[in-house]
């Protein structure tokens, strides 16, 4: 049992690094040019975002509309901190206190709107992520009010990307895996059940809304460091929207669901921008379709592993013996 | 003294609107448990096709008022059967989802045909552009056809709610669905009514805000649209004196503090109200605290 999971363990870890090597390797050869590697960042936080956001919508069943609004302040936490001293010790301390401060949010509002329950929860979140836009507009002396910041130094790079994408996906997952997030899933299923069993429903919301809060920071702080400029307005309802859009396309409950979704709506997206007028009509009318046709997502609750591609190898291969 | 009054009269005309916008919520989620984000877009729909007939038709005020309700009506209709049936029971979320699909798709389809700038209404004219003083306190004319329009219009939501066959349905539905079916009533065309009837408050709301404010974009319903979502909760969701009373506190909340010369932060206290109503009071004003049913 023991040798079975350690073989596991490193071919994960061979993929995961093969991964980090191929994509540098394109880019030190400017086959990923600087238009590409913008794409990649943004899939890079948006799989933070949605995969976080999965955590509190699709594991826990608590419905945030305010994910938006945790990104800011990672983003602005950090933006001012290397505004001041632009150096990469300094953009770690950012990305890690903007983290600490969206998590420190999240649990203030988290504690009190977390007995509320589902769509009063989504209205409750989203005036909070608008609350915190309106402060960020009006704290003219610090946050330069709706104009935003501009020439944020770049610290952002391929392997700081990379880094903290994998860390996210690997700590939410582990999570999820531990007595503590399978607490999360009771949760979603039967609130009155899970109570029954002991679980401490309120503890455990505030805890996954609380990581969530934590890694949407993260996102922030990259966002903030790797497109020189923020302001308030990126962050508004509509970015809250795109994020949960992510999490149910991919499919509520799967983070390979929630990775696969990123990929897609930042390759659809790219592949849009000539057409931008009629980007968001086609936008609207995809939303739509799916949540008529295929309402659980694209995969559902369940997960890509290694293993099922083996499965499907094997499946074909069966056919062709068949044939 | 004059100051204040002022202030009330301000937030009146302001609260009016929103009450209107809220009665649409407060129905729509009280009939079928969904927030329906399009609903500002039905609203926005609504300011357009009274700027078309008043604009470029050259229609009178009246005309054009019932040319926007009617065709809001239409679209609520439609919204209803072609996104919101299908999903009659899936889960909550994918409905939520769904409204925002729709309510991004109004926008932006709206932004492609009309262009995103700002249009302005005609002026008004005749007994449209008059003010009236009283004292120090300045009323415009608009103002009080605003404040009639909406009383007006309310006072018939009521006497539908309260004296009709298709009210009856609408309140046996929204208390509890299954038994009404099997008490024979057809849910399906009673939340076809509701959606209508929402719509033409929305859109009656629509043209009152472009004639009173003069300009329309194609955005401008996420704002209002959201304040009269929270005006709704604050009233108690579902009751329908409690969008009324909760579209009116906010308009005049809302006018307090930009009158106190916090106007920058008049969104945020809406919304600050809103946290502070669902921790403390979460079934609003006039809502009764049900007990947890297992």
């Amino acid at each position: 049992m023991k040798g079975k999971l350690s073989a596991q363990f490193i071919r994960r870890l061979v993929l995961i690094v093969l991964t980090y090597g191929v994509v540098q390797l394109l880019i030190s050869v400017n086959i990923i040019n600087d238009y590409l590697q913008a794409t990649l960042t943004t899939i890079c936080i948006n799989i933070i975002l949605a995969v976080s956001l999965n955590l509190i919508t699709g594991f826990t069943g608590q419905f945030s509309l305010g994910h938006a609004g945790f990104m800011s302040i990672g983003a602005y936490t950090c933006a001012l901190i290397i505004l001041k001293n632009p150096t990469i010790p300094h953009f770690l301390l950012g990305t890690l206190l903007g983290a600490l401060l969206a998590a420190l949010v999240g649990f203030l509002v988290g504690l009190p709107t977390l007995r509320l329950r589902g769509d009063y929860l989504a209205i409750a979140t989203l005036g909070m992520a608008e609350i915190i836009r309106i402060l960020f507009i009006n704290m003219d002396n610090i946050t330069n009010g709706p104009r935003g910041l501009s020439g944020i130094p770049r610290f952002v790079n391929w392997t700081w990307l990379f880094i903290f994408t994998v860390g996210t996906v690997l700590l939410i997952r582990n999570f999820l895996n531990s007595s503590h997030g399978r607490a999360c899933i009771a949760i979603r299923e039967d609130e009155i059940a899970a109570e029954t069993m002991g679980i401490n429903t309120t503890w455990y919301k505030v805890l996954a809304f609380v990581i969530g809060a934590f890694c949407a920071g993260i996102a922030g702080a990259l966002y903030a460091s790797y497109f020189y400029f923020i302001k308030p307005d990126i962050f508004g309802f509509l970015k809250s929207v795109d994020i949960l859009v992510m999490v149910v396309l991919g499919g509520m409950g799967s983070i390979s669901g929630s990775i696969l979704a990123a990929i897609l709506l930042a390759v659809i997206s790219t592949l849009l921008q000539s057409f931008s007028e009629i980007r968001m009509i086609l936008y609207a009318l995809i939303l739509i379709v799916i949540m008529i046709f295929r309402p659980q997502g694209l995969l559902g609750s369940k997960e890509i592993s290694l293993s099922m591609f083996s499965r499907l190898g094997k499946f074909f291969a069966f056919e062709k013996e068949a044939k | 003294m004059e100051q204040l009054l002022q202030q009330i009269v301000n937030g009146i005309s302001l609260g009016s609107i929103y009450a209107l916008i809220a009665l649409g919520y407060t129905m729509v989620y009280g009939i079928i448990k969904l927030i329906n984000f399009a609903h500002c877009d039905v609203y926005m729909i609504g300011a357009y096709v009274g700027y078309v007939c008043m604009a470029k038709l050259g229609l009178g005020f009246f005309p054009s008022l019932l040319a926007s309700m009617l065709v809001c009506t239409l679209l609520g209709v439609v919204i209803e059967k072609i996104a919101y049936k299908p999903l009659r029971n899936a889960t909550r979320i994918t409905a939520l989802i769904t409204a925002i699909g729709v309510s991004l798709f109004l926008e932006y389809t709206t932004m492609f045909f009309a262009g995103a700038d700002v249009r302005t209404y005609p002026p008004m004219t005749g007994f449209m552009a008059k003010t009236f003083k009283m004292g120090d306190v300045v009323i415009s004319a608009q103002q009080i056809l605003i404040a009639v329009i909406t009383v007006i219009l309310m006072v018939l939501l009521q006497l539908i709610v309260k004296k009709t066959r298709i009210g009856k349905a609408m309140r046996a539905v929204s208390l509890d669905k299954d038994a009404a079916e099997l008490m024979g009533i057809d849910v399906d065309s009673t939340i076809s009514f509701t959606f209508a009837l929402g719509s033409a408050l929305a859109g009656a709301a629509g043209i009152l805000v472009g004639v009173y404010y003069n300009s329309i974009n194609p955005l401008m319903g996420v704002l209002p649209g959201l304040k009269a979502f929270v005006a709704a909760v604050f009233g108690g969701i579902g009751i329908i004196p409690g969008a009324m009373l909760g579209g009116y506190l906010i308009g005049i909340i809302e006018v307090f503090v930009a009158g106190f010369g916090y106007s920058m932060y008049r969104d945020a206290v809406v919304f600050a109200i809103l946290i502070l109503i669902l921790i403390l009071r979460p079934a609003g004003l006039l809502g009764k605290n049900t007990g947890e049913k297992v």
